[in-house]
């Protein structure tokens, strides 16, 4: 048996897909227009899945933060955060979450998939309980791999599953921490948060919330869900990325619990990585500080979100459970759903393909992101294109 | 060794409906090539298994199951240790 053989069955469902679906895989951004517009196999298309919540990619204060840093600092900091890769300017932003977030201690991590890594691989340990949202993301899942800690499932978003489980497991006495998200990337969904802090403190666990998706577009202040639920005090850790409504790279979990900083001591993941270069720290920075002045930039992504939630419903196309700007169209055949897909890209649309076994209910999604910096004129191009496709089935 | 038995004809009862037609289970069984049983169904039969015997069944444990009956043996020993 050859090294490569074991990837037969991938590479046979591959070519399935290049044959229905050739772009698929191989999509490069030719060019870059604007926070929502790009050039995409030679022609102008709306960018209406790449998590861009808040168009700060290219917001003049962003770049010319991370220009300001290239020029001070150079390109990259060519070691660990535990070694020489820990400037002021980390420092700097460790304060800045933490204000941001009104809590003690927070640590940057190079990115969002690293933070989880290092977060559930060390936090957690062979004698501890993980006990899991089955929806989470798979840096939740590697990390536990990765730390040995016994992982244990819930139903997703379901809270009776949840307490079912805990009540089962406080038998073996040992620490539990709950993981889960507050804004899913798949179906757009929150986590019926309220409910599950109250059953965390009834059963004295711990609760962990990836704010990925949520940090700048839910909450009155940006926080995420755990603000916005108005249950901050009962989340012991949040996690999060800069690369979504930040625009940058990077990620970071902030807590009350100092014993936080021993994380940085204990964790692979952090101590055996290069630190987040200058420019995504800088970009990084600028941008929490715009999260924090710019409340309207929250609001006009829930206008142009809620809007096309509004018409794709209409139009009688599955989405996901409630308006977000995460908005999943279901399809339960993979092969119309490429159809889909190759027919919005046709009429300048680019929105993201999931295909099972990724997605949560077997189906395949066409997964679209809205942006504050899209214009409703652009929201409409989206629904018009997708009213298109209906259309043609 | 008779509990064993009994462990191995429950789960074969819940599997059941999660196969094809009237496919007959047997132990020596792989649990996804043989049956078919992708992600989405385990956690359904995951929470099952859960209910009927009473335990918590870690996702660790069952990255080495393989068969129907390398799970009944795993869920016998976790049915022992939760005892």
């Amino acid at each position: 048996m050859g090294l490569f053989d074991k990837f037969e069955n991938i590479t046979a469902s591959l070519n399935v897909i290049e044959q229905q679906c050739c772009a698929f895989f191989n999509i490069i951004i030719e060019e870059i227009l604007s926070a929502t517009e790009a050039v995409i196999n030679g022609r102008r298309v709306i960018l209406a899945g790449t998590n861009n919540y808040l168009g700060l990619p290219l917001r003049k204060e962003c770049k010319e933060a991370a220009c300001r840093a290239i020029e001070k600092e150079g390109t990259g900091t060519t070691g660990s955060r535990m070694a020489n890769g820990t400037y002021s300017s980390h420092v700097a932003l460790e304060q800045d979450i933490s204000d941001f977030y009104g809590r003690s201690n927070t640590i940057v991590f190079t990115t969002g998939y690293s933070a989880n890594l290092a977060m559930l691989s060390t936090l957690v340990g062979p004698k501890d309980i993980v006990l899991l949202d089955a929806d989470c993301h798979a840096s939740i899942y590697d990390g536990c791999r990765l730390g040995g800690v016994q992982v244990y499932r819930f139903r997703h978003n379901d809270v009776d599953d949840l307490e079912k489980r805990l009540k089962r497991l406080r038998k073996q006495d040992t620490n539990i921490l709950i993981v889960l998200e507050g804004l899913y990337s798949m179906l757009g969904d929150r986590a019926p948060l309220r409910e599950i802090a109250s059953v965390k403190e009834e059963y004295g666990a711990y609760l962990l919330v990836d704010e990925a998706h949520s940090l700048g577009v839910l909450g009155n202040r940006g926080r995420g869900l755990s603000e916005e639920a108005g249950v901050e005090d009962a989340v012991d850790f949040i996690v999060g990325t800069f690369s979504k409504s930040l625009g940058s790279v990077g990620g970071f979990c902030t807590s009350n619990h100092k014993e936080l900083e021993i994380i940085r001591y204990a964790s692979r993941p952090y101590v055996f990585t290069a630190s987040s270069s200058p420019a995504n720290i800088a970009a990084a920075k600028a941008a929490l500080e715009i999260i924090r002045r710019e409340p309207q930039l929250r609001e006009r992504l829930w206008e142009n979100a809620d809007a096309l939630y509004g018409r794709l419903k209409e139009m009688g196309f599955r989405v996901g459970p409630e308006p977000s700007p995460i908005i999943p169209v279901r399809f339960e055949e993979v092969a119309r759903a490429f159809s889909a897909w190759n027919r919005l890209l046709d009429q300048g649309v680019y929105v993201n393909m999931v295909l099972p076994p990724a997605t949560p209910d077997g189906t395949a999604l066409l997964r679209c992101s809205l942006s504050a910096a899209h214009t409703m004129e652009q929201v409409e191009k989206i629904a018009g294109a997708f009213s298109a496709v209906r259309d043609f089935e | 060794m008779k509990a064993e038995k009994v462990v191995l004809e429950r789960i074969v009862e819940i599997l059941q409906p999660f196969v094809s037609g009237k496919m007959e289970i047997t132990p020596g069984m792989d649990i996804e090539s043989d049956l078919a049983i992708d992600s989405l169904k385990s956690m359904e039969i995951l929470a099952s298994l859960e209910d009927v015997f009473d335990i918590s069944i870690p996702l660790n444990v069952l990255s080495e199951v393989r068969t129907v009956e390398e799970l009944a043996v795993q869920i016998q020993k976790l049915v022992e240790a939760e005892k």
